[in-house]
């Protein structure tokens, strides 16, 4: 698609972050992050999952080159495209949907905005401008957007969060069927244990803060052939196994 | 129900009208008491509306009024561009960059306290009776006003947007373009609104001590013949050319930067 990439772009995202502190409003340091290591396997999808609050944000915003006070080592390279869905849409209100998604992937063609906003269900939005739109509409308007970069990493904080249950999993399997037909290396933040395993290649599971990898449990059932009931199965399994981290959901 | 259907129409027509009415009536009602006022006092220091509108036309036909008015606006003009252009990059700055802010914040007080007098005349002895120490002194005067107003934008800008744009790595430029100057445009509106207002008060008393022409000049020199026919004769063609830029220029353009804001759903 692109010859341009430079090799090695698109092969393994590694992070390595020694410590990281917040420092709260009356000037105390809150560690947040402490010794985690996580490698991304390319063209996967990565879940992260853990309680709220335990630093799954600031994880992603280091990754996405947001926030570099740390200590540690993140490899995404300079020229990395990245793809990023935030909680929520974060669209520009006085530009028109179809401005806001070629903003940030200026080579796309036309047919391929098209065919990706078809793809979304937002082909008849691209005239529109967002406040015209609903939550669950500007998500997937947001969705598209991080897809039109054709990014090297993909990344995804509580994308669904606050939408009704239905509409949010309309769009996790709109997530699956956009992805798997562009596959692309994904990092997801959940805190919702059945969205975690309803999407997740690998489910890496989050420590309470100062956050650290619990554990890394890969799940190859491919993420389209995943009903409810498979979803539950493993629900339950990795409740038995790893209960500090599910009891709370 | 199918009177209730015709009768919101009906209102809407009913409330533009009086919506229009409104002003019209107002200025009508100034014009009656000038009028009323003039005939009682019977003096030269109150000449009444119909003969400052003579005036205005005559002088408008074969005096000066024209020259005199073109020469004020493009003053007006030139000294609105430089304090707008450079009031908006340093009310950025200084909203973004907290330690330019803490260095330059006792300037802007300082400027923005400062009689405008004393900016003038200060222009003029140093850079001479001249056009450019003219403009310099009254942009100078404004300044202040857009670096406070734009300084508050920048500090009001959305830190989601931002990060929006640092996360796809937007130029510098474009991020200007795209996510910062939208945000900031209801602030330059302000500025522009408050701004320009100071600007025309301000000119007029450059042009007075310092000017060869325009409308200060000549409100000087009618001072001293003590010519209030041609004050006012000034006065309310100044004000002609000022509510037509609010009228035709201001709020045409406020309404089509502001055009993607409270779109029904």
């Amino acid at each position: 698609m692109n010859d341009a990439r430079p090799a090695g772009a698109t092969s393994q995202f590694e992070i390595r972050i020694k410590e990281k502190t917040h420092i709260g409003a009356d000037g105390t340091a809150i560690p947040a992050i402490r010794d985690l290591v996580l490698e991304i396997q390319s063209q996967s999808m990565t879940v992260l999952m853990g309680p709220s609050g335990c630093g799954k944000t600031t994880l992603l915003r280091i990754v996405a080159g947001l926030d570099d006070r740390y200590t540690g080592e993140v490899t995404v390279p300079e020229s990395a495209r990245i793809g990023m869905m935030f909680q929520e849409p974060r669209l520009l209100p006085w530009r028109t949907v179809k401005q806001n998604i070629e903003l940030v992937a200026h080579d796309v063609s036309a047919a391929d905005l098209e065919r990706l906003a078809t793809s979304v269900g937002i082909a008849d939005m691209l005239p529109r401008y967002p406040q015209e739109l609903s939550l669950g509409l500007a998500r997937r308007v947001a969705l598209a957007r991080a897809f039109a970069t054709r990014p090297d990493l993909l990344l995804l904080d509580e994308p669904f969060v606050s939408l009704d249950e239905r509409t949010a999993d309309r769009l996790r399997r709109l997530l699956i069927e956009v992805w798997s037909a562009r596959p692309t290396t994904a990092l997801l933040v959940t805190h919702n244990p059945r969205e975690a395993i309803l999407l997740a290649d690998q489910l890496v599971l989050l420590a309470p803060r100062p956050t650290h990898v619990v554990a890394n449990v890969p799940i190859t059932v491919p993420q389209g052939e995943r009903d409810a009931v498979m979803v539950e199965e493993i629900y339950a399994d990795l409740l038995k196994r790893y209960p500090a981290n599910f009891a709370v959901g | 129900m199918s009177v209730g259907i015709a009768r919101p129409n009906a209102l809407t027509g009913l409330r533009a009208y009086r919506a229009s009415l409104a002003p019209v009536l107002s200025v009508a009602g100034f014009l009656l008491v000038w009028y009323i006022g003039a005939e009682i006092a019977q003096s030269r220091m109150l000449p009444g509306p119909e003969e400052v509108l003579s005036y205005v036309v005559d002088e408008a036909l074969h005096g000066d009024l024209l020259a005199e008015l073109g020469i004020t606006l493009w003053r007006v003009a030139a000294a609105f561009v430089v304090a707008m252009a450079i009031g908006s990059v340093v009310g950025l700055a200084m909203g973004e960059l907290p330690a330019l802010n803490r260095a330059l914040d006792p300037w802007v007080i300082v400027l923005l306290n400062l009689p405008a007098l004393v900016i003038i005349i200060l222009a003029y002895v140093w850079f001479g009776l001249n056009e450019a120490a003219a403009i310099g002194a009254v942009a100078l005067n404004k300044i202040p006003n857009v670096i406070v107003t734009v300084r508050e934008g920048a500090r009001a800008l959305d830190p989601g947007l931002d990060e929006m744009a640092r996360a796809y790595r937007l130029s510098f430029w474009s991020k200007l373009r795209n996510v910062t100057l939208p945000q900031l445009q209801p602030y330059f509106a302000a500025a522009s609104r408050s701004g320009i207002s100071l600007i025309w008060k301000i000119v007029l008393v450059v042009e007075l001590l310092g000017r060869p022409n325009g409308v200060g000049f000549e409100l000087h020199l009618n001072f001293q013949l003590f010519n209030v026919t041609a004050i006012l004769g000034y006065t309310v063609a100044f004000v002609a050319v000022m509510l037509a830029i609010e009228y035709l220029l201001v709020q045409p353009l406020e309404r089509r930067t502001t055009r993607w804001r409270n779109k029904p759903v």
